[in-house]
């Protein structure tokens, strides 16, 4: 298509747009509407990644050997641990280390009483590896790998938080994964019906346009352009909307709630946008494309 | 130019619109299909615009077998076709100027040509002075003769008028006749459907006779090579 060509189809695109002007607002307000929820999903889902990974570095899973277990064991141990693809760090805890972290935690106010076992250790079996996990949901696989070691007395898993957080995570990919879903659908099928109507207007003109040698693409291009605005405006708008309000939010929650803020941490505007700006405008320009192009298929024999 | 060979068409409902129907039009050639309503006669444009396929036979047009032609080349062959239809088919939201550069725009025509032959083919028509006149402020013989200057902007070898006097009184159906009689001496091979025997009679061309989908008459039958 000549450049001439394609700037005269997309003033036609735009013509269309503005002769229905009520359906393009109502799919234009369906896509923003779409690409909003998917937007606020996504920030919701980053966020919340964020804060699981930092929970997730807190999370460890113990390990204990049997009574009187010889080093060399214990270090066999440790080299098999260390071969696991879902081992992000561990560090293996002696039994000292072990007295001397628990004197710490429950005899801080009362180092006295800890003096009676000054040359018996009473955590004396209780030297241990402490793992790190890549991604909490991976737990179960490693426990079981770890119980089955010769040598292990005995594996301490965080169950609860780890459920918890996988659990919760995906959920909201779930949740998001539906509703963006349904929207789409919505978002495709309005987008269809708008281009429909631009067709049944457009009737005398395409079928004059057919008579006189139009080929295909320059009859289909005013449909996809219009399809394609369509798409782009929608995704704009929202995007436009969110980069305000994440920003706008960041900034109330950090000052409203110093404590809530000091507990978590919020991705950056920035970095929230790196994805979700070309994701979110592929999305909406794709929607309409598609809309219209299978609309142009089922109603314009061309 | 145009020939046709035991050409048939029945539409889905098994109603039969042409029956073995052949022909053979030359080039410069001006041509009357006259027959009643419902005689087959605009089935036989559509044939030829390949808007419809024959249920049998073969049509070729301008050296080209339609049945042979691609989905895709079927555009640049209309561009070789002009036509013109019993109400207009104009764009009403356009000017005459529009309604008529629409045509090349359609083809891809560059500006530079669109605003040389534009004026021109719209002085052809006698309509130089009334470019930016909308459709619904024209005569009918006025809007006739924009739909006629569309049809010939992109110079088709071929010009198929469907009813072109139709919807005009007998003063506008003359002129229009003279129009493309006047069109027909510069070289395009005109085809007319029209059902108005008085200037049928009066114009004194080729007449082909449909009636009930079969070609009854044919006044120049016996030149056909």
């Amino acid at each position: 298509m000549k450049p001439r060509t394609v700037i005269y189809n997309i003033r036609q695109g735009f013509k269309n747009i503005w002769t229905n002007k009520m359906f393009s607002i109502a799919s234009m307000a369906t896509m923003a509407a779409c690409i909003f929820l998917f937007g606020v999903f996504y920030s919701l889902g980053v966020n919340f990644r964020s804060m699981v990974r930092e929970a997730e570095t807190g999370v460890a899973v113990t390990v204990f050997f049997d009574e009187n277990l010889p080093q060399e064991n214990i270090d066999q141990i440790g080299q098999q641990i260390a071969t696991r693809p879902e081992v992000d760090s561990y560090r293996f805890v002696s039994a000292d280390e072990a007295w001397a972290d628990f004197q710490k935690e429950y005899f801080a106010d009362s180092p006295d009483a800890a003096e009676g076992f000054a040359n018996d250790n009473p955590l004396a079996n209780s030297a241990n590896y402490e793992i790190y996990l890549k991604d909490v949901s991976q737990q179960d696989s490693l426990v079981a790998f770890l119980e089955a070691l010769p040598g292990v007395r005995e594996v301490h898993r965080s169950e609860t938080t780890a459920k918890t957080l996988s659990d919760f995570n995906n959920l909201i990919t779930f949740v998001s994964t539906i509703i963006v879903a349904i929207l789409i659908g919505v978002s495709v099928f309005l987008i269809s019906n708008t281009v429909t109507v631009g067709i049944s207007v457009r009737k005398e003109e395409i079928a004059i346009m057919k008579l006189i040698g139009a080929k295909d693409n320059f009859v289909r291009a005013p449909f996809i352009v219009e399809g394609v605005m369509i798409g782009f405006i929608g995704s704009v708008i929202p995007l436009l909307i969110i980069y305000f309000l994440y920003h706008r939010l960041i900034v109330y929650v950090t000052q409203r709630f110093s404590a809530l803020s000091s507990m978590m941490t919020f991705v950056p505007v920035s970095v929230v946008f790196k994805v979700l700006l070309p994701v979110s405008l592929v999305l909406g320009v794709g929607i309409g494309y598609v809309g219209s192009r299978l609309t142009l298929k089922r109603h314009l024999n061309v | 130019m145009i020939r046709l060979e035991h050409v048939s068409k029945t539409y889905e409902a098994k109603v039969a619109a042409i029956t073995d129907v052949s022909l053979h039009i030359r080039p410069g050639e001006f041509v009357f299909i006259v027959g009643a309503s419902g005689s087959g006669k605009s089935t036989i444009i559509k044939l030829l615009l390949k808007e419809l396929k024959p249920t049998h036979g073969r049509i070729v047009v301008d050296g080209k077998d339609l049945g042979k032609i691609s989905h895709k080349q079927v555009p640049l062959f209309r561009r070789n076709i002009g036509v013109v239809f019993q109400d207009f088919r104009l764009l009403d939201d356009r000017n005459v100027y529009e309604n008529v550069a629409f045509a090349m725009r359609v083809v891809e025509a560059p500006k530079k040509a669109i605003k040389t032959k534009v004026p021109m083919v719209l002085s052809l028509v006698g309509l130089a002075a009334k470019y930016r006149s909308l459709p619904k402020q024209l005569s009918g013989g006025e809007q006739q003769r924009v739909a006629i200057a569309r049809a010939l902007v992109n110079e088709p070898k071929i010009l198929l008028a469907d009813e072109p006097t139709g919807n005009l009184d007998n003063q506008n159906a003359w002129e229009i006749m003279r129009l493309l009689e006047d069109i027909n001496k510069r070289g395009t091979t005109v085809v007319v459907v029209t059902h108005n025997m008085e200037i049928v009679r009066a114009m004194n061309k080729r007449v082909i006779t449909i009636k009930k989908g079969v070609v009854v008459s044919d006044d120049e039958g016996d030149e056909e090579s």
